[in-house]
């Protein structure tokens, strides 16, 4: 008899990547696929939907032939994807209305500010558990309705369809407009400002107001559940779970108990702690989220630390300034040098998200002195996210009242040997890398896997999960202790840089 | 003796045009300059761009030299690179197989192992990344020499430094141990380095077949040999199609 595989899809920030995995969750073949980064004004990151389903279109049959293997040969696919960032289409032509509104742009600045100003503007966060930023996919709907004409009449009338990456995958894969489906899962819907935390569906005091029309939203699904067969690409698959990246990973690490965390090094890095049935709400800036919801189970909730910019800084690095030709040649460019030379990078670059969630900071370099070579800015560039992980951490242990005793990663950057090391030394706990440093792929694959009994039950996932690294803290503490307070001075000078009607 | 390669004529010729003037030039003008038909410029030039001999410019799409051939003489791809686009494979390596994984090149006739994934067992280990280990005591070492005429001149002639009773003693020994590894395509290391343990390593390619490193698999001798101390064919499958898929990935031609 023919192997059996999953097949994940990770609808990532920079790229696409399709993975099909074995029973053992190994990894046996990989196709990957960048898409085009729009930055149109300061501040607006932009997608082409189209280009996404296009890459997509190349790279599964891509990872198919890898394998050797057919569409038939594939148990289910799972579906993982870079979160909030939003697509408007025209459900009769299949065709984005506009570029899809990617996570980190502030566009929606001025609409944030104004609707944080309204008297009942605190019942957001009592709602949907997270903060009225930018970040989220509501305020971006209300800006693409308000400044597109025509547009809140065609949503009203359910002839523009919304959704998050996922949505417009699956959409698209189940036929688009001839018959496609019109869903989201609970993990990406709770990041959307206009899902109810508790009852898991869509709220009518949160549609009322951000202004979003219902007939345009996908119905909400658990994450795992067979929510149609694809009919193209990989005609007959069955479409068997969807996640966001972050949740995904989380599913990826096996983190199914109550105080089990991950944190995730791409694009941005982002710290999730399951935290079981109850919704937890944070007081030191993190986020409430959905984690997963198997099939009709209850769902299970996150206490979320994200940071916008991590990976995002390395690529700057190279594309931006031009000073390296590949992401991981700053571990060569930074292993140069001894330290940081007394320089700080704050990549604000989107204002702060977790734990300071500071629209109007921007990203500074601080401590330029003559002294300051392409080595320590990178050194700067690969601590940034190392201090940027603490604060985070800091903020998870003052919440929950635990301390946090080894943190598991994933992700690109775990490949940084030199970046791996500093987080040990700054958070002073181990830090340990599975087996798979696809994580995002692996969650997705496993929770599709799961949908469709290729996986018996969580206890068989968990017995694949394996240590691949551990790099064990090694840094003075006095050292540790004045360094942190550098950052969080450093950190204080990017705020209230962006002043009201700045931008206007 | 065979004629000369028209197309690597040509590829020289666009090198020369692109290091004179101004240095950017668009495919009409290469091709122009050249007498070329655009197709087989574009061709070349898009060649010359997968090796990163050229660079494109995003916006203008002209042509210019690539910072690979500033380089030239230093090693072509960045060991930080090379364990970052190895990662995912090796990580399925180490489970496939259930022992511990290692990437290294060659570094001033020595081993640097570049990447290191645990034994997947859970057990305590140490990552021994940036560790230099002996060329000729080990499967990957042996690989690189084979592979490697640069590494190989590295060795010194005469008696080789020993590790256990098994290490290979002298330089003709180890040309001879070479050239077998050669023919086949991986090498082992059977209680060469340290008694009890054993490894088997194949070379990874980078663009045009160039060895730019091994991989390997290391683990004790009863697990990784059969009865005869021969390296577990199984093993050994599982270490080639690993290196095999590192290699495409970096752009190798399949062999
Ligand atoms: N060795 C490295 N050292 C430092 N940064 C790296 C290294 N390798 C990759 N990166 C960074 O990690 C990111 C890529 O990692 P990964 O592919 O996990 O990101 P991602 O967030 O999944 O991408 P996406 O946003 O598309 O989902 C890039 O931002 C890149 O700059
Ligand atoms: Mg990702």
């Amino acid at each position: 008899m023919a192997e059996r595989y999953v097949m994940s899809i990770d609808q990532g920030t920079t790229s696409t990547r399709c993975i099909l995995f074995d029973h053992g969750g190994r990894l046996v073949s990989v196709a990957q696929r960048e898409h085009k980064q729009h930055f149109p004004r300061p501040g607006w990151v932009e997608h082409d939907a189209t280009e996404i389903w296009r890459n997509l279109e190349q790279i599964a049959p891509k990872a198919l032939a890898q394998a050797g293997a057919d569409p038939g040969q594939v148990a289910a696919v799972g579906i993982a994807n870079q979160r909030e960032t939003t697509v408007l289409w025209d459900r009769h032509t299949g065709i984005p209305v506009t570029r899809a509104v990617v996570w980190q742009d502030t566009r929606t600045d001025m609409v944030v500010e104004e609707l944080a100003r309204r008297p009942d503007a605190y019942i957001v966060e009592e709602l949907c558990g997270l903060h009225l930023a930018t970040y989220f996919s509501a305020p971006t709907i209300r800006w693409l309705l308000d400044h597109t004409p025509g547009l809140r009449e065609r949503a009203e009338r359910g002839d523009v369809l919304f959704g998050t990456m996922e949505s417009w995958l699956i959409w698209k894969l189940t036929g688009g407009p001839e018959g496609g489906v019109h869903i989201t899962d609970v993990t990406n819907a709770s990041r959307t400002l206009l899902m109810n935390i508790n009852s898991l569906s869509w709220d009518d005091t949160l549609l009322d107001f951000f202004g979003v029309p219902r007939a345009m939203l996908p119905e909400i699904r658990p994450s795992t559940q067979t929510y149609g067969v694809a009919t193209r690409v990989m005609p007959g698959v069955r479409i068997a779970a969807a996640l966001g990246d972050q949740q995904a990973a989380l599913f990826g690490q096996t983190c199914f108990a109550v105080g089990e965390a991950k944190c995730t090094y791409g694009t941005g890095s982002f710290l999730l702690l399951n935290t079981g049935h109850e919704p937890i709400r944070s007081t030191h800036g993190l986020l409430t989220t959905v984690g997963y919801q198997i099939g009709d189970e209850p769902a299970v909730y996150a206490l979320e630390g994200s940071i916008a910019i991590t990976g995002a800084l390395v690529q700057w690095f190279r594309d931006g300034l031009g000073l390296i030709g590949t992401a991981p040649e700053i571990e060569t460019v930074a292993r140069t040098v001894d330290d940081n030379g007394g320089c700080y990078i704050v990549p604000a670059f989107s204002g702060l998200f977790a734990p300071h969630w500071r629209s109007e900071a921007r990203g500074i370099i601080v401590g330029l002195t003559s002294y300051i070579t392409k080595g320590h800015l990178a050194r700067a560039v690969l601590e940034a996210t190392g201090w940027q992980t603490r604060e985070v951490v800091d903020a998870m242990n003052a919440d929950s009242g635990l301390n946090l005793r080894t943190l598991n990663v994933d992700g690109g950057m775990t490949a940084n040997n030199l970046l791996m090391q500093f987080i040990a030394d700054v958070l002073n706990v181990p830090v340990v890398r599975p087996m798979v440093a696809e994580t995002v792929s692996l969650g997705a694959a496993y929770a599709a896997g799961l949908a469709v009994g290729y996986w018996p039950d969580l206890e068989g996932l968990r017995r694949n999960w394996h240590r691949a690294a551990q790099w064990l803290p090694a840094m003075d503490p006095e050292l540790r202790a004045r360094e942190y307070d550098n950052w969080q001075r450093a950190v204080e000078r990017t705020f209230d840089w962006i002043k009201p009607h700045d931008e206007e | 003796m065979p004629g000369p390669v028209q197309s690597i004529e040509r590829a020289a010729a666009i090198l020369r045009l692109l290091a004179q003037g101004s240095g950017r030039l668009g495919l009409s003008e290469v091709a122009n300059s050249l007498g070329l038909a655009r197709g087989t410029a574009h061709g070349i030039l898009r060649t010359l761009q997968m090796v990163g001999f050229v660079e494109q410019d995003e916006a203008t799409g002209k042509y210019q030299l690539g910072a690979a051939l500033l380089h030239l003489g230093t090693s072509y791809l960045d060991v930080n690179e090379l364990r970052s686009r190895a990662i995912n494979w090796a990580d399925a390596l180490a489970s496939r197989s259930g022992e511990a994984v290692r990437i290294g090149t060659h570094l001033q006739g020595k081993l640097l192992v570049v990447h290191h994934v645990f034994r997947p067992d859970d057990t305590l280990q140490t990552l021994d990344v940036g560790m230099l280990l002996p060329m000729h005591a080990t499967a990957m070492g042996k690989v690189l020499l084979a592979y490697d005429a640069n590494a190989a001149a590295a060795v010194p002639e005469g008696d080789l430094e020993q590790f256990s009773r098994r290490t290979i003693r002298t330089t003709k020994e180890l040309t001879r141990a070479l050239s077998g590894i050669r023919e086949v395509g991986w090498a082992a290391d059977v209680e060469e380095t340290t008694v009890g343990e054993a490894s088997v390593a194949a070379p990874i390619r980078g663009y045009g077949g160039l060895v730019v490193g091994a991989m390997g698999i290391s683990g004790p001798v009863e697990r990784v040999c059969d009865p005869h101390n021969r390296p577990r064919p199984d093993l050994v499958t599982f270490v080639r199609d690993a290196a095999r898929a590192v290699s495409r990935d970096l752009g190798a031609p399949r062999w």
